[in-house]
Order: C-alpha cells, then sequence, then structure tokens
C-alpha cells in the first residue's frame, strides 16, 4: 500500500520512496527514508494535502506525492 | 571575520541573526551569488561579520535558496560557519549539519530552543553528541538571549585556530567504499575548482549534476564514477539518492538514540494541536481564516493605518505650507516654487502617506508568519491553488494584494521557487488593491446609485475571475516550469519575537521611502513638467494647453471604443499610474469640480455603460509606479515588468473593449 492509502489515524513504515528527481530528493531529505515510521495525523479541510507526523515534526504533503511513497501498516 | 549563519527553516536562524547584530544590518553583495544577502555586524564587535544565509533543508541544487547557500559557502569561503539547529527537531536539523561538515569549514552548532527541551523534561548530552560529530557545540535559546556570548566566543575560537570538523565520515559500507574511492579519483579536480573534496564525492554518489560539470573531469574518469555508483547501487539494493540520505538519517539516529532523551508530545506542540484544531479544522478552518483576515484588514485600513495615514498626510502639508510661506518671503521663482510644492510635496508626499497602511499592514501580516499561522493557511488553500498551477504558499501575497500590491509583491520573497514567484508577481495586479475604492466609490454612487455594493462586488470578482484565466494562460505560455514540490512542514506555534517583527518593519519602510525618493520623484516631476508646459517649453497656467493634454487627447483616440474619449479621462488614467487615487482627484482638478459636483459632472463625460467600461479598465490596468518599481525588483528583469505592464494594460483595454461594444450592441 502507499501513504495515500493510510487513513488518517493510522500509522506506517516506509518501505520505499518514489517519485521524480526533485520530488523524491526532498522527500528524503525531510527524513522519509526506508524504514522511517509516519502516523497520518489529519488531512486538510478539502481533504488534501494531509498533516504527517514522523521524526518528532509535522510535515504536510499532497496526497498525489504521498502515493509515491511505499509503506506498510505498523505500529509502536 | 565573515561567519555564514546557516540552518534550517524554522530553527530560530533570523531571530539569532537579529539578536547578534541588532541594527547593524545591510543588504550585502558577493561576487558569484546571485541574492542579496543579510550581512550584519556582531554588537560590540565591528571586527566580526555575520552573513544570514537562507533556511535550507540540505545542500542539493534544487531550490534557489539551496544554490545561494551551496554557492556562497564553496565561493566565498567564510571563515566560520554558525550552523543553528533546533534542539526539539534535532533529527532532521542535523540532516543539514553533516553535509556541512563535509564542507571542512570550521564550525561551530548553535542548539537553539534548549530550554524547551529541558522544560519538557527531555535532555540532550552535548559532550556526546560533541564527540560523535567532532565540532564544539554550544546550547542556546536566541529568544531568551541565552548562551549568545559563549557562542560567539566558541566561534570565534574556532574560526581564529582554523579548527576544521574533526571528522567527516559518517557511513559504512558499500556508501563509504564508493565515496571513498570518488574521493580519491577527483581531488586534483575538486582541489583546482577550491571544493573540498569529500564534499565534491558525497554530491557526486548522490547524482548533483552542477557538481559534475564543475569539476570538468575526463569522460573516463566520469565513466569509473559511475562504475563506483552502480557497484554501491547493486550492492545495497537501492539506488544512489536513497542511499545517501538513508546512510545520514541512520547516522543521525544513531547519534540521538545515544545522546538525546526525546520528549514525548511537548507543551508547545500540544498547544499547536489545540490551537490546529480549529484553526485547520474540516470547517472551522475557513470560517477562522476569513475572521482573522477581515480582522487584520480592520485594523489596518479601519482603526490603525488609515488615521496614521490621515496624519501623515497632515504633517506633509503642514510642511508644505510652511516651505511655500518660505518661498515666498524669499520671493523665489514660481515654477520652481510650483515645481517643488505641486509637484514633488504633492506627488511624493501622497506616496509617503501610503506608509503607514503599509507598515501597519506588514505588522499582521509578519506576527502571523512568524507564529506559524502562515505555513496553516498555505496548507489548507493548497488544493484550490493547485488548479491555476501554484501552492498554497502563493495565497498570502495575492490576498495581500487586495490591500496594496506594493508589499503584497514584496511578500513572494518568501516562495521558494522562481517560477512560482514570477507567477504570482503576475498574478496579484488581478487583486484589486485599495486605493482604486475612491475610484469605484465614486462611479457607482453617481451611475448605479442602487446597486452601488452590487457593482462593487462585481468589480472584485471580475478581477479574480480574470486573473484566474491569465493564470491558466500563463502557466501553459510565459511562466513554464515544473512547480517545486508542496512538501512543507508545518511548525509549532510560537509567539513571534517582538524584535525580528521591528526589524522588519523597519527595513520594509527603509526600502518604501527610498523608492519614493528615487523612482517615484522621477515620475512625479515628469508628469508635473508636462502638466505645466504645453509643446513650446512655455509656462502655462490653463492645463488644458499643456503637453498633458495634448497626449490625453491622443490617448482618447485610443479610449473612445471604450466609451470614453475626452481628455480629461484619458489624463486622469496617466495620473493614476502615479498613485490610482490620483485619477479622481485629476478629474477634479481638469474639470474644475468640486469632489461633491464632480457626480453630476461625469454624466457629461460618460454614459452609464461607458461607466463601467471604464471601471473595468481602472481595475485591470497596469498598477501604479509604486507597484511596478516593486515588481522590477523581485522579478527581477526589466522585460518581466514590461511584460506585466504591457500585458495587463492590453488586456485592461480588450476587456473593456468588449464590454462597451457587447454592451451596445445589447442596447
Amino acid at each position: 500500500m502507499t501513504l495515500k492509502d493510510l487513513r488518517v489515524g493510522k500509522s506506517g513504515r516506509v518501505i520505499s520512496v518514489g517519485g521524480e528527481k526533485a520530488l523524491r530528493r526532498r522527500l528524503l531529505e525531510m527524513g522519509i527514508t526506508p524504514r522511517t515510521f509516519i502516523t497520518v495525523k489529519k488531512a486538510a479541510p478539502l481533504g488534501d494535502p494531509i498533516e504527517l507526523l514522523l521524526r518528532g515534526y509535522i510535515l504536510s504533503l499532497r496526497l498525489e506525492d504521498a502515493e509515491k511513497i511505499e509503506v506498510e501498516e505498523a505500529n509502536e | 571575520m565573515i561567519f555564514a549563519l546557516v540552518g534550517n527553516q524554522n530553527s530560530g536562524k533570523t531571530t539569532l541573526f537579529n539578536q547578534l547584530t541588532g541594527s547593524n544590518q545591510r543588504v550585502g553583495n558577493f561576487p558569484g551569488v546571485t541574492v542579496e544577502q543579510k550581512v550584519g555586524s556582531i554588537t560590540g564587535r565591528a571586527d566580526l561579520s555575520i552573513v544570514d544565509l537562507p533556511g535550507i533543508y540540505s545542500l542539493s541544487p534544487y531550490s534557489s535558496e539551496e544554490i545561494v547557500t551551496r554557492d556562497f559557502l564553496l565561493k566565498q569561503k567564510p571563515d566560520g560557519i554558525i550552523n543553528i539547529v533546533d534542539a526539539t527537531n534535532i533529527e532532521r536539523n542535523l540532516y543539514l549539519t553533516l553535509q556541512l561538515i563535509e564542507l571542512q569549514i570550521p564550525m561551530v552548532l548553535a542548539l537553539n530552543m534548549m530550554d524547551e527541551v529541558q522544560a519538557n523534561n527531555g535532555s540532550i548530552d552535548i559532550i556526546g553528541l560533541r564527540e560523535i560529530l567532532g565540532i564544539p557545540i554550544v546550547p542556546i535559546s536566541a529568544t531568551k538571549k541565552h548562551g549568545l556570548t559563549e557562542l560567539v566566543e566558541q566561534a570565534v575560537e574556532t574560526a581564529q585556530n582554523r579548527k576544521k570538523p574533526e571528522h567527516n565520515d559518517f557511513c559504512t559500507g558499500a556508501v563509504h567504499r564508493a565515496i571513498h574511492a570518488i574521493t580519491h579519483l577527483i581531488e586534483d579536480h575538486a582541489g583546482r575548482q577550491g571544493i573540498p573534496a569529500r564534499f565534491a564525492a558525497s554530491k557526486l554518489v548522490e547524482g548533483d549534476d552542477p557538481m559534475l560539470e564543475c569539476l570538468q573531469l575526463s569522460a573516463h574518469e566520469a565513466e569509473s564514477i559511475e562504475h563506483a555508483v552502480k557497484e554501491m547501487e547493486s550492492e545495497l539494493t537501492t539506488d544512489r539518492e536513497a542511499a545517501l540520505a538513508d546512510m545520514r538519517y541512520q547516522f543521525i539516529e544513531d547519534a540521538c538514540g545515544k545522546c538525546v532523551v526525546k520528549v514525548k508530545e511537548s507543551r508547545e506542540y500540544r498547544r499547536s494541536v489545540k490551537l490546529d484544531s480549529i484553526l485547520t479544522h474540516k470547517f472551522l478552518a475557513f470560517p477562522a481564516f476569513l475572521g482573522i483576515m477581515f480582522g487584520v484588514f480592520w485594523l489596518t485600513f479601519g482603526v490603525i493605518g488609515t488615521p496614521l495615514s490621515e496624519l501623515t498626510e497632515w504633517g506633509i502639508e503642514e510642511l508644505s505650507g510652511v516651505i511655500e510661506g518660505l518661498f515666498e518671503s524669499f520671493g523665489l521663482n514660481d515654477i520652481l516654487q510650483a515645481l517643488i510644492i505641486d509637484g514633488i510635496f504633492a506627488g511624493v508626499g501622497a506616496v509617503i502617506s501610503f506608509i503607514p497602511i503599509i507598515i501597519t499592514l506588514f505588522f499582521f501580516l509578519s506576527m502571523l508568519e512568524d507564529s506559524g499561522y502562515m505555513a496553516r493557511v498555505a496548507y489548507v488553500m493548497d488544493k484550490p491553488l493547485r488548479k491555476i498551477g501554484l501552492s498554497g504558499r502563493s495565497f498570502v501575497p495575492m490576498l495581500m494584494g487586495f490591500g496594496c500590491t506594493v508589499p503584497a509583491v514584496m511578500a513572494t520573497r518568501t516562495l521558494a521557487s522562481e517560477r512560482d514567484r514570477k507567477l504570482t508577481i503576475f498574478l496579484t495586479p488581478f487583486m484589486s488593491c485599495s486605493a482604486k475604492i475612491p475610484i469605484y466609490a465614486l462611479i457607482t454612487a453617481a451611475f448605479f446609485p442602487r446597486h452601488q455594493a452590487l457593482v462593487m462586488i462585481s468589480l472584485y470578482m471580475i478581477g479574480i475571475l480574470l486573473g484566474v484565466l491569465s493564470g491558466l494562460l500563463m502557466k501553459k505560455n510565459v511562466y513554464k516550469g515544473v512547480p517545486v514540490p508542496f512538501v512543507m512542514e508545518l511548525p509549532n506555534y510560537r509567539f513571534p519575537s517582538i524584535k525580528t517583527v521591528l526589524l522588519l518593519l523597519w527595513d520594509k519602510a527603509k526600502d518604501f521611502i527610498q523608492r519614493a525618493c528615487t523612482i517615484i520623484f522621477i515620475a512625479t516631476v515628469a508628469i508635473w513638467f508636462l502638466q505645466s508646459f504645453d509643446i513650446r517649453f512655455n509656462y502655462v497656467t490653463d492645463s488644458a494647453e499643456s503637453m498633458l493634454a495634448i497626449i490625453g487627447q491622443g490617448l482618447g483616440v485610443i479610449f473612445s471604443p471604450l466609451g470614453f474619449s475626452d481628455w480629461r479621462v484619458s489624463t486622469g488614467l496617466i495620473t493614476g499610474f502615479l498613485a490610482k487615487e490620483a485619477v479622481i482627484s485629476t478629474l477634479a482638478v481638469l474639470t474644475g469640480a468640486s469632489i461633491t459636483e464632480l457626480g453630476d459632472i461625469l454624466h457629461t463625460l460618460f454614459s452609464p455603460l461607458a461607466a463601467f467600461s471604464f471601471l473595468i479598465f481602472t481595475l485591470l490596468y497596469t498598477p501604479c509606479v509604486a507597484a511596478v518599481a516593486a515588481v522590477r525588483r523581485e522579478i527581477g528583469s526589466l522585460r518581466g515588468m514590461l511584460f506585466i505592464v504591457i500585458y495587463q494594460t492590453a488586456f485592461a483595454w480588450l476587456v473593456a473593449f468588449l464590454v462597451y461594444q457587447i454592451g451596445s450592441l445589447l442596447g
């Protein structure tokens, strides 16, 4: 499954990060690397972007970009 | 000695810079670096300069901020780096630190917000972390001014002794081998370019094209590098970019595991979640936003800004009266007196009197920005703005456009991508600025007294709608390029630093006054000249004989298809280029009517349909001189500025033409 499919309130662990060059690089730099634990905290009022908690901070991401991140559901 | 201040966005970098330098700041230009940087000298230490570089998350060559920082560090070679790290968000902040260490420039880590970590029962083993990273670490609190003296002392000592970071190897296994092999291979090339070999090698492993170009490697060498990378990739079963990011984060996780007692949920985090339960709530977010914005505009234009502006205006008038009196008592030449009083004082004064409004607007908006709310606005508004090819971050500048185009255009500086910035600047003038309100008010009262509010609102709507259409057109044709991905941090809400906000206001005010004294001064003198002389350069008392009138008559031909051909109207539009509210005062002066009589006089100049077409034209045509100057500055090229001026004016003409002609056909 991808990060896009992870429902609000659920957590997951990153398997792999896709996307084209600049996007992918930015995702990796912001700490979305393999095995990172991510919780989907919220969605924006119009359903997109979403709010993620990872490495102790909040990151917002568009659904179309979240779709590029492969995850498996996990509990801490 | 020169220090570079480098750190993530939201790490407190600007606060630290302001605390260290106070008001000893100026804009510096460095060769090889395209964007202006702020430079300041440390208070009480005039020999120590510090350069505030843009907030970045990495040294990749993707955003303009990253390129600026990288170029500065590589080409300018500062004596030292002060790397500010947010202790409450240490993992992600250290990602940049690891890359900075590879530059082998003497470096000190300023561990900011340590007080917050401690207050939440967290802790960081400074000595342990110092061992692992190999650079001095000074815990500080930039807002509370804790540890700043120690930080400066440590930075000076490190730079004076040219103490480079002790380690620069943060990787193991395959990545280590690849970097090692490549470092060896490119050492000479890197040395010739003055780039630290180790830094160059990790960038090459990451697939950094500008670095590859810069090193001027032979085909054979480039191939060997590719080979080393391929080997690493197959060993790790991952690609080059992920391999390096993963390796760095793994190192950081290990280091933090040893030295950091993490805070589970800090008080600041919980407070943010609570605030966001309203401010980004599914149904409450939009009303909350509208409420806040309404409050800001009401305070700016109603309660604070306008009275202050009126006070300034009064001050300028008084001053101008005193000077006029002085001139008369000295028997100064009439024309010179008219130039100074009617030209410069009236023109530049009208613009200066806007400063309080602009400053007040900026005050509230920068408070919202520094508190972290603007990031939420961008987050909430991202989806609708994506349709015209922008991101949520463009929303705030465009919103400011309803107040005044000048600060709105200046606010685009915070946007990450060049393309987004240009497109946002292009769209801002479509948001009808507040200086046009007097024109709308007068015309609608005279021609559409029963539907005044409706006509006003429809004008704003038409502006937004045509802006959206133009945006759609331009995103495919003129402002091409890939939009920067919207991957944005939502920082915890914080109380803004008053010092930072005040320094920012001082900066804006200075900027604006500077412009008023240069470009607006010249434009005012030019219009005054055209208005006061005829073509034989004789001074005229009746402006109907002036050069401006002749130009106005010429332009009347252009405007007659729009329904208004009177020279006084065209002249009004010309002076509207100086300041939009001048359209009304010019019409008053040229028709010899007082403001109260003007409504009736207007009926001799316009039919109701022509009046509406005139409103459309004023809504859309070129922004005023002050705004155009801001556009020139922010867009960075004369061509870009001229494009906007010409597009707006031509577009305004076309739309007004269609309105008038189709309206006439329909009767």
